[in-house]
């Protein structure tokens, strides 16, 4: 059965992420989105790591792309017109990076290091992966583990301090209220 | 055939057929009669009686409403985006009903849908999947009151659930898994405190995290004090203002099923799940009976607090309930660090 379930989740991803650049209006592409990410998640299931399908969706599918969403309604990117310099500039970048993408591909297919879609899983001890990624969370990469929460601290007070820094407080006796 | 019968894949398929359709039909029975008992309780709390005319005490007052809302007219905006605007009501309900799946109702596999060794955190994901019914709902209908609606609820929902997921780490600790059949066995044993026979359930070792995971249990839901997201005052009916006919039955079905899925949640996390005094067939009988007490704590509240204002809502939740959960994280990891596992 699994190997029908692994067509099954790569087609829906492939095509939800084609989707996700092709489609015109800019919600129905994040939407498309949240459907890839799901779709990732069920063929990390297949691969019997839980732990990080079920992460995968918490933090990508939900939190992630509701920020998302959020951006997208606010900027209203349907109205937005850009000049032909800009979109000329962006699609060359894309069509060079996408042909980067494409070669690296070929040259790992074509030198047989990736063995195949239908191998099977190698069973690991059944206690559950969650307890094994924690472990070598907080052992072997306990270092880099903790850089990337400063980093990610590090942009969080940066978020404050530009949202709060830049209006002066109000002069005494006003009371804020119009006048 | 008898071959196909032995099938392991094909007994796998058959026997999780049959257990989403004994779910999906108990909670549909079940989310009607919470309507019907929310619209009896509320009544009595307010000195009247309720809905008492369809059947005996009123008893066939859900079939005479779900009867109703079929045959209302289904209204689309003329500006919505058509497409979202159906895909909506759907996701309201489905990620509500995959919760169901990990939740032990009483002992042994039959009782289970999957015994997930990450069952707690599908109820997270699949909680976080639920904003966006309500946030793309609002923007589909593309009406102001609807959108307000949606954003509110989408910024209240991120807001507790980080209270939330933190509340329940006392208990991952105290369990040591994320199996919600282990948190279940966990809680089996009795403590003895002098002549006192306590079972040793998580309220008793996580008042702290109990009270948290309520609080923002009601936020998630949606359900008062915390519906801002459908205050009817300031917002007419918030992101179902345009939705009518089945598809506003959708969002109503999808609010409720998220009440018992999350009601569920807190009886096997906190209160012991299928455990109770007597023999284990009766398992399922003391989840139930847990489940409707809490069922009711949620219909009791709903009568009797008034409606948070929302910067009261959002300073509640960053600043008291988030902080507080942390707190409880610090202090339980350090008695389940120097105790060496049961504290």
């Amino acid at each position: 059965m699994t190997p029908y379930l692994f067509i099954g989740f790569a087609a829906l991803l492939v095509t939800s992420s084609l989707l996700v650049i092709l489609h015109r209006n800019p919600v129905t592409s994040a939407l498309f989105l949240v459907l890839a990410f799901c779709s990732l998640a069920g063929i990390y299931l297949l691969l019997q790591a839980e732990f990080v399908g079920m992460v995968q969706i918490i933090v990508y599918a939900g939190a992630i792309m509701v920020l998302f969403l959020f951006v997208i309604m606010y900027l209203n990117l349907s109205h937005d017109i850009e000049s032909g310099v800009q979109i000329a500039l962006r699609r060359g970048t894309g069509w060079l990076v996408g042909a980067v993408v494409v070669a690296e591909g070929l040259a790992l297919v074509g030198r047989h290091w990736f063995p195949g879609p239908f191998l099977e899983a190698i069973p690991g001890p059944r206690v559950g992966n969650t307890q094994q990624i924690g472990q070598a969370l907080y052992t072997r990469y306990l270092f880099p583990f903790e850089i990337t929460s400063m980093l990610l601290l590090v942009a969080m007070v940066g978020l404050i301090v530009i949202a709060k820094g830049r209006t002066a407080p109000p002069a005494a006796g006003d009371s804020g209220g119009p006048r | 055939m008898a071959a196909l019968l032995e099938n392991p894949d094909l007994q796998l398929a058959f026997w999780a057929i049959v257990k989403v359709l004994v779910i999906l039909h108990a909670m549909l029975g079940i989310v009607s009669y919470m309507i019907f008992a929310e619209r009896k309780v509320a009544g009595h709390m307010q000195a009247r009686t309720g809905p008492n005319r369809v059947g005996p005490f009123g008893l066939f007052q859900p079939i005479a409403d779900v009867g109703k809302l079929f045959f209302k007219e289904e209204f689309i905006p003329a500006d919505a985006s058509k497409v979202i605007f159906h895909i909506a009501p759907m996701l309201a309900v489905i990620p509500a009903l995959v919760t169901f799946v990990i939740v032990p109702f009483g002992p042994g596999d039959a009782f289970v849908g999957t015994d997930l060794n990450v069952g707690l955190l599908l109820f997270f994901a699949m909680s976080s999947l639920g904003v966006y019914a309500i946030t793309l709902g609002g923007w589909a209908s593309n009406n102001k009151y609807a959108l307000l609606g949606g954003l509110r609820s989408s910024a209240q929902m991120i807001s507790y659930e980080l209270a939330m997921g933190l509340s329940t780490i006392g208990v991952l600790l105290i369990a040591g898994s994320l199996s919600m059949v282990q948190i279940v066995h966990s809680q089996a044993r009795l403590m003895h405190l002098g002549p006192l026979a306590v079972p040793a359930w998580n309220i008793f070792f996580q008042p702290l995290a109990f009270a948290i995971f309520m609080i923002t249990a009601f936020a998630e839901t949606n359900r008062a004090p915390f519906d801002l997201p459908e205050a009817e005052g300031e917002l007419v009916a918030g992101f179902h203002t345009e939705y009518s006919s089945m598809k506003f039955g959708l969002f109503f079905l999808g609010e409720y099923m998220n009440v018992i899925s999350i009601s569920c949640i807190a009886v096997t996390l906190f209160l012991g799940g299928w455990n109770g005094p007597g023999p284990q067939s009766l398992g399922l009988l003391w989840f139930v009976l847990k489940l409707g007490a809490l069922l009711f704590f949620f219909i009791w509240v709903r009568w009797t607090f008034p409606r948070l204002r929302y910067d009261q809502l959002m300073n509640f939740g960053w600043k008291v309930l988030l902080p507080l959960s942390l707190g409880n994280v610090v202090l339980t990891a350090l008695v389940v660090y120097f105790t060496g596992g049961r504290p």
